[in-house]
């Protein structure tokens, strides 16, 4: 198993931070926050994954792939999908109250 | 007593997501009364079932292998759910505030939908799931269950823009903290092949330490820490608390913060405590609790947004709490425990007192509502007892928490002035809001969010409703007792948290639980003279608050205070990266100490 993916999935989660530290929309913002998830399914994946093993159902020939983080990563997806569409709803909200979606001008809460 | 235990964990989770199914599947057909009465029925009987756990208890660790999944020669592939007295006692903690959260909004939203008890419902489930797993995954599931539903609970109100912001911004920053939790997750997944934290930890000692356990350590524990809101990771609290309708308040200050407090030392003494040196934990965690306690003490005293004061004060006691359990020693855990549930008490009567000022005078500003109080007979005299309680006066159980904590940790001095300066800006603010002392405050400054323009919950001009009086006297009278009533199983519960050995032996081994000693948890002569010290420290800071003001103060310490504020700039991708750079302090303070 090589290093690559370990990088991509590191890469990909603070890159995400990256995103959202320099996001001028909030959507914009909530897709990053999305991509940082994405890093962990990579890094769950690639934990479990063998070159030449086969799905893990009952009774597959050889060696199979790691059935745990399969369901972890799928349960992360689950997750990553309610926390997504609850923040791009409130994005929503935010867009029609203050009628703006960039959050340099959004300055109604502070120290 | 006929119950077997062991049933009793996976109902405190299951009972409240049955009943989110029902309120959810009445709430189209039935009346406000009758979703009520469902939500309310289900809290009581979670209060009901967590407080046999409690006390089963006391026998002994209660272990359940979910779905019937033991372990065999020491390895398994089940889940585990494991509770002593401290996990059993927040769940309970988590049930009981619920109540009296539910209580409160019975009459306080008029005009609430049936989902905001299917939320609080599920937020309950969370919590409780949090304080008795034993699976580092499951802890990842319902850490995001309780998030999820609180950014939609704070967000309820989403016809104001403060709210859908702090909503948003409580959003991102959490989740970036559980996505850091999940990569940990994985990394000692693939160290050790496992994901109960027994197992981990059994493995972890075969293992030893290197560079990828100590990373995992850092990511695992920085989303707890983004949860419990340790500087610098406490940016999205006081946004989240000052725009979340008030019964929810009580629920994030008294329960979910602190839980992230017990996600973090359950972690690093179970998972890692083989490998990980005390000296090493103890500095990290103490360095962090110091400048946390003592931030939010000064965020504390400069707020006028009384929703905000009480954030802050949260976050400073979030720290102080935090000292004390850097001890990693018995009588410093059990401090710290008791020290949660009094806060928990007496914090939450205060967010439903501001409540009330807000339903009955549409602002929570400090200075607009300046004299403005003199005609409220209930938050008149109780919200300055609230305060001095904040501070730590006998016996309320803030006082004996803080007694225990600051005898175990030995920074006495750090534990009175926080909990007097906290306690002193509500004083304060009581003062001039309820008996119009001291001059009218000079409303020049920009730095601070006003608690101007905030949304009025349930409007009630003539009599206060019973179910809100009954939810504040309540938890006052709980921040009372748990002062009052002896609480030998936290001391012997604290012994218990601590023993690694006898939890691995139990869960993997299937080891009979194991008597344990216990430590004093009672008031000693000293524990009360500070006690008072604080609250006369506390009296001291509101007389000459309301006098001078903030005026000659801030402008003494005019550039610091502005840079704080500014650091405080409200600006979502600012707190992401002081997410990433306190991941980093905190790996490198693990390092260094």
């Amino acid at each position: 198993m090589s290093l690559l993916p370990y990088f991509v999935a590191g890469w990909l989660l603070l890159i995400g931070c990256f995103g959202v530290v320099r996001s001028r929309d909030l959507v914009h913002t909530v897709v990053c926050v999305a991509i940082a998830q994405s890093g962990t399914y990579v890094l769950l994946l690639s934990i479990g994954f063998q070159y030449g093993a086969s799905a893990p159902v009952q009774g597959a020939p050889g060696p199979v792939v790691d059935p745990v983080v399969q369901a972890l990563t799928l349960t992360d997806i689950v997750v990553s999908a309610t926390v997504t569409a609850l923040l791009l709803a409130l994005v929503i909200q935010i867009a029609k109250r203050t009628d703006t979606v960039d959050p340099d001008e959004l300055d109604e809460l502070r120290g | 007593m006929s119950v077997d235990p062991s049933w009793l964990p996976p109902l405190g989770i299951a009972i409240p997501l049955v009943g989110a199914c029902i309120v959810l599947a009445l709430a189209k057909l039935a009346p406000r009364l009758v979703i009520d009465v469902v939500a309310m029925t289900t809290t009581v009987v979670s209060v009901g079932a967590m407080a046999l756990l409690f006390a089963a208890t006391s026998a002994g660790r209660v272990v359940t292998w979910v779905g019937g999944w033991t372990p065999r020669d020491g390895t398994s592939v089940g889940i585990v759910l494991a509770a002593d007295q401290i996990g059993a006692g927040f769940a309970l903690l988590a049930c009981v505030l619920t109540a009296c959260a539910l209580s409160y909004t019975w009459r306080y939203f008029d005009d609430a939908e049936a989902h905001v008890h299917v939320l609080i419902l599920l937020f309950m489930a969370g919590m409780v799931g949090f304080s008795l797993t034993a699976d580092l995954f499951d802890l990842f599931v319902f850490l995001e269950l309780m998030s999820a539903t609180a950014y939609a609970l704070t967000g309820h109100k989403i016809e104001e823009p403060r709210s859908v912001q702090g909503g948003f911004t409580f959003g991102v920053v959490t989740s970036l903290g559980a996505y850091f939790t999940l990569a940990g997750i994985g990394i000692l997944y693939a160290r050790t092949g496992q994901l109960g934290m027994p197992q981990i930890g059994a493995a972890l000692d075969r293992h030893g330490m290197d560079a990828l356990v100590l990373a995992a350590l850092v990511l695992v524990l920085t989303g707890f820490l983004v949860k419990a809101a340790i500087v610098p990771f406490h940016f999205w609290l006081a946004d989240a608390h000052a725009v979340a309708p008030t019964p929810v308040c009580v629920l994030f200050s008294g329960v979910m913060a602190p839980l992230g407090l017990y996600g973090v030392l359950r972690v690093s003494t179970t998972v890692f405590g083989g490998v990980l040196p005390a000296g090493s934990l103890h500095g990290t965690l103490l360095v962090l609790g110091i400048i946390t306690a003592a931030l939010g003490a000064t965020l504390c005293l400069m707020q006028r947004h009384l929703k905000r004061m009480l954030a802050y004060s949260t976050i400073a006691h979030l720290g102080l709490f935090l000292v004390a359990l850097a001890t990693v020693t018995a009588s410093g855990v059990a401090g710290a425990v008791i020290y949660v549930f009094g806060h928990a008490g007496v914090k939450g009567a205060l967010f439903l007192m501001v409540g009330v000022l807000l339903a009955r005078k549409g602002n929570v500003d400090e200075f607009a509502l300046y004299c403005k109080g003199r005609d409220e007979r209930l938050t008149k005299w109780l919200l300055p007892l609230g305060a001095l309680a904040l501070a730590g006066l006998p016996p309320f159980g803030t006082g004996l928490g803080k007694a225990l904590s600051e005898e175990s940790s030995g920074l006495i001095v750090l534990f009175v002035l926080v909990s007097a300066a906290t306690g002193g800006a509500v004083l304060r603010a009581s003062l001039r809001i309820h008996f119009g002392l001291g001059p009218r405050p000079d409303d020049t400054d920009v730095d601070t969010t006003k608690g101007e323009g905030e949304e009025q919950e349930g409007r009630f001009p003539q009599r206060l409703p019973a179910t809100m009086i009954g939810a504040i006297v309540a938890l006052l009278t709980g921040g009372l007792l748990v002062g009052l009533v002896p609480m030998e199983a936290i001391g012997e519960g604290a012994q218990r948290f601590l023993d690694r050995a006898g939890m691995l032996a139990q869960t993997l081994g299937g080891a009979p639980a194991s008597a344990i000693g216990s430590v004093d948890v009672e008031w000693t002569w000293s524990g009360v003279v500070l006690g008072l010290l604080s609250a006369a420290l506390a009296v001291g800071i509101g007389f000459v608050g309301v006098h001078f003001g903030l005026g000659r103060l801030r402008a003494a310490l005019k550039t610091p205070l502005h840079v704080v504020h500014r650091l405080h700039s409200g600006h979502v991708g600012d707190y992401a990266a002081w997410l990433v750079f306190g991941m980093a302090a905190v790996g490198a303070l693990f390092v260094i100490t």
